[in-house]
């Protein structure tokens, strides 16, 4: 057991000394968020209650950007070069080479989640978030379950060439529907039927309560509930449908 | 004698419909190289990623190391060493800190500047990968094959692409593997490979073994005549004859060439290479071996490459 942490831990350095090595993807993860801030900051500067739904809103897109699109992306780009091959036929134990690159993935949810929160804090008058201990359980719920998510996702994509069509069909609907950038309660009926089914929604919901409402964690265990469900969902087909191979076809 | 390296009893693996395995048995000796050859989508492919873990049997007994690799344990991956026909890594490591990298998943690991040295990387250490020439990289393929120290390498088509330099030295470095106490299965196109390198070869066709033996042996199981005698005659006619006994056929054309004062310009005495048995063995077979999807694709007619 302790070998599979020692594994793990090694490939979770080795794919963060890489992730420092390739500056466009260090760029886009760092400053996409920071741009969006800005962008939104400088338009609603004046209107505090458009701040309070844009900065949790952000921080919850980062979550999914950060977790469910990176990993649909780099499992696709691992599997298509052979990478997940090549580990196949070492020792090394397939959970602590997941564990590394799922490691990878959520230390950029927590360093995104912590810009976001010091730049809501400095420059949108957000204020420091009312509930610790409820943004850290749903920043945890929300890792695990689009993190899960991203690799079931990476099944369904047939070659890297076609992720970014595949990923944006799926990430700019949710992130669209789900309110990062408008109050789904002036939202039509419909619009928020959807919303309501997916995880993001849920999210919003939970780190705006936990950032600027200042509502407690019992007062969001149903949203915890739903973003949990899809967290079963995104393991069994993660799990389910893992290929180490490229599709054969 | 010790237990096999290799052993493979009536092995099948069926895709859907198409039979890409059908009834293979053959043993690799410890400490040999054993080369498959055979045509694209003969399925030798398949046959070795069955040996290394990689695909499920359909049916057959095959024993590697003394472990069953379709269940894979850990000890087993820790003692083989892969070099895939296609391979990928990441872009953005440096050569040594892969080798050190992939060696911290080995019980015991070869030193990272020998495997260096033995794979002719030196002065390449600190480069990334994505900057490494096409054979640079497949020699950092070998390295981290070989980094484990495993007791058996699997090496599919490791010099496709190189230049006739660059096979050379490759293959010197696989003659080092077996020095070293290594076996070694070699799958490969190039006969000339198979001849300079495998001490012993199977020739796959159809999903079966066609032949099996040492390179230079072949000929004789092969049926047909052991010995091509070629002159010129004193005519200036290029004359070839197949014969069983070259010694009887030699002893008759120099006495008649000394009693007619000629000479027979450009005497040659060969025995078939490799390359005629392989020929001859997969004649007309491209059509029939269709490779399942994934597989190489088959080619028409064959390939007769002949470099270095």
């Amino acid at each position: 057991m302790t070998e599979v942490a020692v594994l793990a831990w090694r490939q979770y350095r080795l794919e963060r000394r890489l992730f420092w090595r390739n500056p466009s993807a260090a760029f886009f993860n760092f400053l996409l968020p920071l741009l969006f801030l800005a962008f939104f900051g400088a338009a609603f500067h004046s209107d505090h209650k458009e701040l309070r739904i844009i900065v949790p809103g952000i921080a919850a897109m980062s979550v999914m950007s950060t977790t469910f699109t990176a990993l649909a992306y780099n499992m696709t780009f691992l599997r298509e070069q052979g990478v997940l091959k090549r580990i196949r036929g070492t020792p090394m134990p397939g959970i602590s080479y997941l564990l590394g690159i799922a490691g990878n993935a959520v230390t950029n949810t927590a360093m995104q989640i912590v810009i976001i929160t010091v730049a809501g804090k400095v420059f949108f008058g957000t204020g420091w978030p009312r509930e610790w201990v409820e943004l850290v359980v749903f920043v945890i719920v929300g890792v695990v379950c689009f993190a899960s998510l991203g690799v079931a996702f990476s099944h369904v994509i047939p070659n890297f060439d076609s992720a970014p069509a595949y990923v944006n069909a799926v990430f700019f609907p949710v992130v669209a529907l789900s309110g990062v950038f408008f109050d789904t309660a002036h939202a039509p009926g419909f619009m928020k039927g959807i919303a309501q089914a997916l995880p993001l929604y849920h999210l919003i919901a939970g780190l705006s309560g936990a950032m600027v409402r200042g509502t407690s964690l019992s007062s969001n265990v149903s949203a915890l509930g739903v973003i949990a469900a899809w967290a079963v969902l995104g393991i069994v087909f993660a799990v389910r449908g893992f290929s180490w191979d490229q599709r054969r076809a | 004698m010790s237990e096999p390296a290799i052993d493979v009893h009536g092995l099948h693996k069926a895709y859907g419909d198409f039979e890409a395995v059908r009834g293979i048995d053959f043993e690799v000796r410890r400490g040999e190289v054993f080369g498959l050859l055979g045509p694209n989508g003969a399925g030798k492919t398949t046959t070795v990623e069955i040996l290394e873990g990689y695909r499920a049997r359909t049916a057959g007994e095959v024993s590697v190391l003394g472990f069953d690799p379709g269940r894979r344990p850990r000890e087993f991956r820790a003692r083989i060493g892969i070099v895939l026909q296609s391979t990928g890594l990441y872009r953005h490591i440096r050569v040594r800190e892969a080798l050190s990298h992939f060696g911290s998943m080995y019980p015991h690991p070869r030193d990272v500047d020998e495997v260096i040295a033995l794979t002719g990387l030196e002065g390449k250490e600190d480069a990334m990968a994505r900057t490494l020439s096409g054979g640079q990289r497949r020699r950092l393929d070998l390295a981290l094959a070989l980094i484990g120290d495993p007791e058996l390498v699997f090496l599919d088509e490791p010099t496709t692409g190189f230049d006739p330099a660059a096979r050379r030295t490759a293959w010197d470095t696989i003659r080092s593997l077996r020095d070293l106490g290594k076996t070694v299965l070699l799958t490969t196109h190039y006969l000339d490979e198979a001849q300079a390198i495998a001490d012993r070869v199977a020739i796959i066709k159809d999903g079966r073994i066609a032949v099996e033996g040492a390179p230079s042996e072949l000929g004789a199981s092969s049926g047909a005549p052991r010995y091509r005698v070629a002159y010129r005659n004193g005519t200036g006619t290029d004359v070839e004859q197949e014969t069983d006994d070259p010694t009887t056929l030699l002893h008759e054309l120099t006495g008649a060439a000394l009693a007619r004062g000629e000479r027979l310009e450009g005497l040659t005495v060969t025995r078939p290479t490799l390359e005629d048995v392989y020929l001859e063995l997969t004649a007309g077979q491209a059509e029939e071996a269709r490779a399942p999807i994934g597989e190489e694709p088959p080619l028409a007619g064959h390939r007769r490459e002949r470099q270095g």
